[in-house]
C-alpha cells in the first residue's frame, strides 16, 4: 500500500484563543503546534495499515518552513516519506489554493512514485474547519471520496471504509485509488518514543515551492465570540450533597 | 462560600505549596483573619507547584538550604505525604567523583546518611542502569517524593478549620493599595476583580507571577520565570510490574544535569542541560489561554534531543518508550539561585515568599511565618535568602535575566565555593578601578562591587617569601598564592586596600543617639570622634550583624558595614527608623570611597603627605579625624581588621583617584604595595581571630558564644536585649574557636587546605560529627592560611568541653579527615600579636 497522508500545521490553544491586533491571525505568540488531531489520525491510521501490508507512508504539508515540525512528528511516530509544499508563511492559503498545490504535487509525486493507493485527508482542519480540501484533490484528480471515515478495512481487492452516522454506519467499499477524510476516533494514535524522536531529526525533506496562485477567497477579519459564561453551583462538599443531586436528578426527570 | 471579605489581617496572594504552607503555619502560630487568593482554580492553580517533579535530594552544601530542607521533609512525612524511595546521583567524570566527596562531606556535616557506590552497586540498586557509562553514584537513603498539592490542601484545610483563614481561587489581584509613610509607603489593601479587601500585610507566594504582582505595590521581587524541560516516557514493563508509583531510587545523572525519576508505570525525564529558556511574566499565558496550565508551556522538542540521547546512554529501555507528555515547564530564577523571602525594602509591611522548590516549601512556609510573627525566624538564618540582599542594581531585569541565564546550567553543575560570575561584571566599580586595573588586580565581587583580590603585579613577592603553590586543582581555583605573599609583605612593609565597596550610611538628627543606641548592643554614647565596634542583634538575641559607628557629632554617626551585608542592614536600619523626624537616614555608600593603609610603616607613609600628628598619643586607636592627606580632604579613622597599624581613610568618591595616587606615590620610598582582599578579609582577619558576618556570626549564635559580649550592659533598651541578658546569664553551651590544622597531608600524599565553606565538620577523634546541646553543629566558619604564622587556620563554634586549648579534633574536608588543634577560644582569638601591640604601634 502506497499511502499519502495531507497533513496542516495548527496552533494548540487553551480554551481562551486570542486574535491578533489588526484581527488577521490568531496570537500565537504562546502557543504550541501540532497537527490537526483528524490528521494525526490519518498519520496513524496509515502507519498501521503499512505495518499490517506493506508499503510506505508519504506525509504532505502545505505550509511555511514551521511545517517541517509537524512532518518530524509524523515520522518519530512511523511515517516514512515527507514532502513540504513551501509557501511564504505569510499569508493563509484559501481551500482552492490549497487544494490545487496538492493536487499539482500529487500528480508530480506519482510520476515518478507510482499512483497512491490511498490518499488521506483529516476530515476537517482544526483551525479553519473549512470541510473541502480533500474532496477539491480528489474531485480533480477524478477519485472516490468519502469524508467522516471512522474505520478502513484493507482487502486484496477492495477497501472497506466505516463513515459514522447517526445510529450506525454507512459502509463504503472502493477500489484504489481512493481517497479519505479521516475522523478522530477511528484510532488512537500513539506517541512518538524518545528513539522515534531522536531518528526524526534525520528523516530527510523533499521540500517544493508552491506555486504562486492567487487565492479568490481573502480574509478580512476574525472576531471572537462573546464567551458563553457558564455559572456553576456547588451543590455540598459532604454527604449531604447526595439528597441534592438526587433531587437535581429528579428535576432533570433522569430519575 | 462565604462572603468576600472587605477587611483582613493578612491577605497571601498565591495558593502554591509556598503560601498554602505559610497560612497553615501563620494559623498555628496564632495569626487569624487571613485570606489566600489565587487566580486559578484549587487544588491545582497553574503555578510551578502543579507540575513539579516533587522530589527531594535533601543534601546540599549549604545550611540554610538544608536546614529547609529537612524541616519540609519533617512536615511532609509527618502528613504522611512523604514516600522514601531514595535516589542516587552518578557520574561519568572524574571531576564530578571529586564532587561526591564534597557531597559526603556535607552530608556528614548536616547527618544526613549517604555512601559512594561503585557502578555494581547502583546497579544492584537500579538493575536497568548501563553501568558502563557511570564512575559511580552518591547515595541517599532519605531522598524522597511528596504529593506537594495535597500537603498545601491540607495545610489551608488545617487553617480554614481552625477559623483563621478564607479561600478564595478565581480571584485575580490588579492592584495592590499603599498609603505613604515616613519612610516608605505601607501597604493598605489588595484590589480583585470581586472586590477591595483593606489589610494590614500582604505576601506574595505567586512564584513566576511574583514581579508583577511586587510591581503593583511599587516593590521588587527580583526573579524571572525560566523554562526547565521535562517529559514523561513510558509505558515500561519493568516499571509497571513493580505495581508502585516509587520502586527504585531516583536518579540523577549529575554530568548530562538530567534526572530520571519513577512515577508508577513511566518514567520522568527532567532537564537542566537545555539551553537558558527565560520568559517574561507577560508572556505567561492566563490559565484560559494555556493548553495545559499557564507555566506548562508548548515543549520545545529541539531542545532536548541531546537530553533524550544522554538518557537512552544510561537507560537504554528509554528509548523505547512513548513521550506521553513533555513540558517548558516555568519555575522562578533569582540572580544568585536562592529564594527571595522577607519583607520587600521597598514597602512596609510587604513581603515575599518566593523562587521556592517544592524540597524546601513547607520549611519556608515556616520560616516566612516565624519572621512575621516573632521579627526574625527561628528555623534557620535566611541572610542568604533574605530579599534585602540584593542591592538595587541588581534588581533590574537585565541583572536578573543575565545571572539567572548563566547560572542555570550550574543546577547540578560542580559550582566551587569561591567561583565568581561572569555576566554583569564591572557594574559597580569604585573610583580607582583605573589604577587597580594598571596593577593587574583579579578582582571578585563583593555585594555588585568590583573588589581586588590580589594583585598580578605583586608576583615577584611569592619567591620573596617563598610561598608554595596548591597541588590540588580544586584547592587552587580562584585563589592565588600572591595573596599570602601580600600578606607578609604587608607585615613587614606597608600595604593599600581598596575598600570602595564598603557600605557606609549615616544617621542624623535630635533622636539619633537614642535610635541608633536602640539598633546595637554596645553604649554609642561615645565622645565626638570615637567609634563603637558593635554586634547588632535580632529580637531573639542572635546576630543579625556586626558593624562599626563613628560618631561623627553629637547628633550625627556613621554607620559602616560589609559588602555583602549592605542591603539587609540598611533594610534594618530603615524599618526601626522612629515613626518621626528625628532621624534622619542617608546612604552614603555611592558619595564615598575608603582605602585602608596598614602595615608597620603605615603612619610613616602618611604622615610623609599630611601636616596633621598621626602619633598614637594624637590620633589614638578607636578614633577618627578629620586630615588633608596629599591635599585631599580625608577621615582618617585609625583601625584595623588586618592587625597591623593603619586606617581606613574615607574621602568623597570624586576624590578617590587623587587619595590613591598621593598615598601611592608616597609609598613609593616605604616599599608600599596593593593588597588585595584575601588578605584583608581572611589571612589578616584570621590571625586576629576576627569575625566575619554570615560566616562566624548568623542569628544562631549570640554575643557571647562568639566571644564579643562585653563585660558591662549598656542601660539603654536595645533590640535583642532581654535575650542578650539572659545569654550572659546561663553559661554558654559553645565557644566559638580557632584551630590549626595540624598536618594538612591528605591519602594522596600531598597537602590539601579546607575552604571554610560552611559544610566541613569538625569530628570527635573517634570520627563523629560534634552536635552542642542546642542541636548545632560544629563546623568550619572561615579556613584559611596564616601566612605568618606559618599555619593553616580554621574559625568553628565547638560545645564548651572541648574548647580548652590543646584539644585535638578532626577536621573533614573533601571526605577525608585532618587533625586539628584547639589554639584559642573566647573573645581573643588573635594568634597573631595577641596583644595587639602592633596595631597601637
Amino acid at each position: 500500500m502506497e499511502i499519502l497522508v495531507c497533513v496542516k500545521r495548527v496552533p494548540a490553544p487553551g480554551s481562551r484563543i486570542n486574535v491578533t491586533q489588526d484581527g488577521l491571525a490568531v496570537d500565537t505568540s504562546n502557543l504550541g503546534f501540532t497537527t490537526s488531531p483528524h490528521e494525526e489520525c490519518a498519520v496513524e491510521e496509515a502507519v498501521r495499515i503499512v505495518e499490517e501490508h506493506g508499503g510506505s507512508v508519504t506525509v504532505l504539508t502545505l505550509g511555511s518552513a514551521l511545517s517541517e515540525e509537524q512532518l518530524r512528528y509524523a515520522a518519530s511516530v512511523g511515517a516514512n516519506k515527507f514532502v513540504l509544499v513551501e509557501t511564504d508563511g505569510e499569508h493563509d492559503s484559501d481551500a482552492q489554493q490549497t487544494a490545487e498545490a496538492i493536487r499539482e504535487t500529487v500528480i508530480s509525486l506519482e510520476a515518478s512514485h507510482g499512483i497512491f493507493d490511498l490518499i488521506l485527508f483529516g476530515n476537517e482542519s482544526a483551525d479553519s474547519s473549512g470541510y473541502q480540501v480533500g474532496i477539491r484533490v480528489a474531485v480533480s484528480l477524478d477519485r472516490p471520496m468519502v469524508n467522516g471515515i471512522k474505520n478502513i478495512d484493507v482487502g486484496d481487492t477492495q477497501i472497506t471504509a466505516h463513515r459514522e452516522v447517526d445510529n450506525g454506519y454507512e459502509v463504503y467499499s472502493l477500489k484504489a485509488p481512493a481517497v479519505f477524510g479521516i475522523k478522530e476516533g477511528i484510532n488512537l494514535p500513539r506517541y512518538p518514543t524518545m528513539k522515534g524522536r531522536l531518528a526524526s531529526k534525520k528523516a530527510e525533506i523533499s521540500t517544493i515551492s508552491a506555486s504562486a496562485s492567487v487565492a479568490s477567497q481573502q480574509r478580512v477579519r476574525l472576531h471572537r465570540p462573546e464567551e458563553e459564561t457558564v455559572e456553576t453551583t456547588i451543590l455540598g462538599n459532604d454527604a449531604t450533597a447526595a439528597v441534592k443531586i438526587a433531587d437535581l436528578l429528579e428535576e432533570l426527570d433522569l430519575l | 462560600m462565604s462572603e468576600f471579605p472587605n477587611k483582613a489581617r493578612c491577605v497571601v496572594i498565591g495558593a502554591g505549596i509556598v503560601g498554602n504552607c505559610l497560612v497553615g503555619h501563620l494559623s498555628d502560630m496564632g495569626w487569624d483573619d487571613i485570606v489566600l487568593l489565587d487566580k486559578g482554580p484549587l487544588p491545582n492553580p497553574g503555578g510551578s507547584t502543579g507540575h513539579a517533579s516533587n522530589f527531594i535530594f535533601p543534601c546540599d552544601h549549604s545550611k540554610e538550604i538544608v536546614d529547609l530542607t529537612l524541616d519540609s521533609q519533617r512536615q511532609y512525612e509527618a502528613m504522611g505525604l512523604q514516600n522514601t524511595c531514595g535516589g542516587i546521583e552518578v557520574a561519568r567524570s572524574e571531576e564530578r567523583m571529586e564532587e561526591f566527596k564534597r557531597r559526603m562531606t556535607s552530608a556528614a556535616c548536616w547527618g544526613i546518611p549517604s555512601r559512594l557506590l561503585s557502578p555494581a552497586e547502583v546497579k544492584e540498586l537500579v538493575p536497568f542502569i548501563s553501568e558502563d557509562v557511570i564512575l559511580g553514584g552518591f547515595y541517599t537513603p532519605s531522598v524522597s517524593a511528596v504529593d506537594s498539592l495535597e500537603t498545601g490542601t491540607q495545610m489551608r484545610k488545617k487553617a480554614q478549620e481552625a477559623g483563621n483563614l478564607q479561600v478564595f481561587a478565581n480571584t485575580e489581584v490588579l492592584d495592590i493599595d499603599t498609603v505613604p509613610g515616613l519612610n516608605k509607603p505601607k501597604v493598605a489593601g489588595v484590589v480583585t476583580d470581586k472586590g477591595r479587601i483593606a489589610c494590614e500585610t500582604v505576601v506574595v507566594a505567586c512564584g513566576v507571577w511574583s514581579p508583577r504582582i511586587a510591581e503593583m505595590a511599587g516593590a521588587t521581587i527580583p526573579l524571572t520565570p525560566a523554562v526547565h524541560q521535562m517529559a514523561d516516557v513510558g509505558p515500561f514493563d519493568v516499571l509497571v510490574e513493580t505495581n508502585e508509583e516509587l520502586a527504585y531510587p531516583i536518579v540523577r545523572d549529575m554530568d548530562t544535569f538530567c534526572y530520571e525519576r519513577q512515577t508508577a508505570g513511566s518514567m520522568e525525564v527532567g532537564s537542566y542541560a537545555h539551553r537558558p529558556i527565560l520568559h517574561r511574566v507577560d508572556e505567561i499565558p492566563s490559565n484560559d489561554e494555556a493548553a495545559l496550565s499557564p507555566t506548562e508551556m508548548p515543549f520545545t522538542a529541539d531542545d532536548f534531543d541531546q537530553q533524550m540521547e544522554e538518557a537512552i546512554e544510561l537507560m537504554e529501555f528509554l528509548g523505547d518508550g512513548e513521550i506521553k507528555y513533555a513540558i517548558n515547564g516555568l519555575l522562578s530564577l533569582t540572580p544568585d539561585a536562592n529564594p527571595v523571602l522577607g519583607p520587600t525594602v521597598e514597602v512596609e509591611n510587604f513581603w515575599s515568599a518566593a523562587a521556592v522548590w517544592v524540597k524546601e516549601g513547607p520549611g519556608v512556609g515556616r520560616l516566612v511565618a516565624e519572621w512575621m510573627t516573632h521579627g526574625y525566624p527561628h528555623l534557620t538564618d535566611p541572610h542568604g535568602a533574605d530579599i534585602a540582599r540584593f542591592y538595587p542594581q541588581e534588581r533590574n531585569v537585565h541583572h536578573i535575566e543575565a545571572r539567572s541565564a548563566e547560572h542555570f546550567n550550574k543546577t547540578y553543575g560542580i559550582v566551587h565555593p569561591r567561583e565568581q560570575w561572569a555576566s554583569r561584571r564591572d557594574i559597580t566599580v569604585g573610583p580607582v578601578k583605573s589604577r587597580t586595573d594598571a596593577l593587574g588586580a583579579f578582582y571578585f565581587e563583593a555585594g555588585g562591587w568590583e573588589r581586588p583580590h590580589w594583585y598580578e603585579t605583586n608576583q615577584d613577592l611569592i619567591a620573596k617569601y617563598g610561598i608554595k603553590d596548591r597541588e590540588h586543582e580544586w584547592d587552587r581555583r580562584w585563589w592565588s598564592p600572591i595573596s599570602d605573599a601580600e600578606h607578609l609583605h604587608m607585615r613587614d612593609n606597608v600595604g593599600i586596600v581598596d575598600l570602595s565597596a564598603f557600605q557606609i550610611f549615616e544617621v542624623s538628627g535630635p533622636g539619633a543617639l537614642a535610635y541608633i543606641d536602640h539598633m546595637v548592643v554596645n553604649n554609642c554614647d561615645v565622645k565626638v570622634g570615637g567609634s563603637i565596634y558593635t554586634p547588632v542583634l535580632n529580637p531573639s538575641g542572635g546576630f543579625r550583624s556586626d558593624l562599626t559607628i563613628l560618631r561623627l557629632a553629637l547628633d550625627r554617626f556613621r554607620i559602616i558595614t560589609g559588602a555583602f551585608d549592605g542591603g539587609r542592614d540598611e533594610y534594618w536600619f530603615r524599618h526601626n527608623l522612629p515613626g518621626n523626624e528625628t532621624v534622619q537616614f542617608e546612604n552614603r555608600t555611592n558619595a564615598m570611597c575608603t582605602l585602608g593603609v596598614w602595615g608597620p610603616k603605615a603612619a610613616s607613609v602618611l604622615s610623609s603627605i599630611t601636616e596633621s600628628s598621626l602619633e598614637q598619643q594624637d590620633f589614638s586607636y578607636g578614633s577618627y579625624q578629620s586630615v588633608l592627606l596629599g591635599g585631599v580632604p580625608t577621615e582618617m579613622f585609625r583601625v584595623s581588621y588586618v592587625g597591623d597599624a593603619g586606617f581606613e581613610i574615607y574621602t568623597g568618591m570624586q576624590h578617590g583617584a587623587a587619595l590613591w595616587d598621593a598615598i601611592v606615590e608616597a609609598g613609593e620610598s616605604f616599599e608600599l604595595r596593593p593588597v588585595g582582599a584575601a588578605v584583608y578579609g581572611t589571612s589578616g582577619r584570621l590571625e586576629k581571630g576576627y569575625r566575619l558576618m554570615g560566616a562566624e556570626l548568623e542569628n544562631e549564635y549570640n554575643p557571647v558564644e562568639a566571644g564579643l559580649a562585653r563585660t558591662k550592659i549598656k542601660a539603654a533598651d536595645f533590640i535583642g536585649k532581654a535575650a542578650y541578658v539572659e545569654a550572659r546569664e546561663e553559661a554558654p553551651c559553645a565557644r566559638l574557636c580557632v584551630l590549626s590544622v595540624s598536618d594538612l597531608t591528605c591519602e594522596a600524599g600531598y597537602e590539601r587546605y579546607p575552604m571554610g565553606s560552611g559544610n566541613e565538620p569538625i569530628l570527635s577523634l573517634s570520627g563523629e560529627r560534634i552536635v552542642d546541646t542546642k542541636g548545632r553543629v560544629s563546623r568550619v566558619t572561615t579556613a584559611g592560611s596564616a601566612p605568618s604564622l606559618d599555619k593553616f587556620l580554621i574559625l568553628a563554634y565547638l560545645p564548651i568541653e572541648f574548647c580548652d586549648v590543646g584539644t585535638e579534633l578532626k577536621v573533614l574536608y573533601q571526605n577525608e579527615a585532618y587533625p586539628v588543634t584547639v589554639e584559642a577560644s573566647g573573645s581573643n582569638l588573635a594568634l597573631f600579636d595577641t596583644e595587639g601591640a602592633r596595631m597601637k604601634a
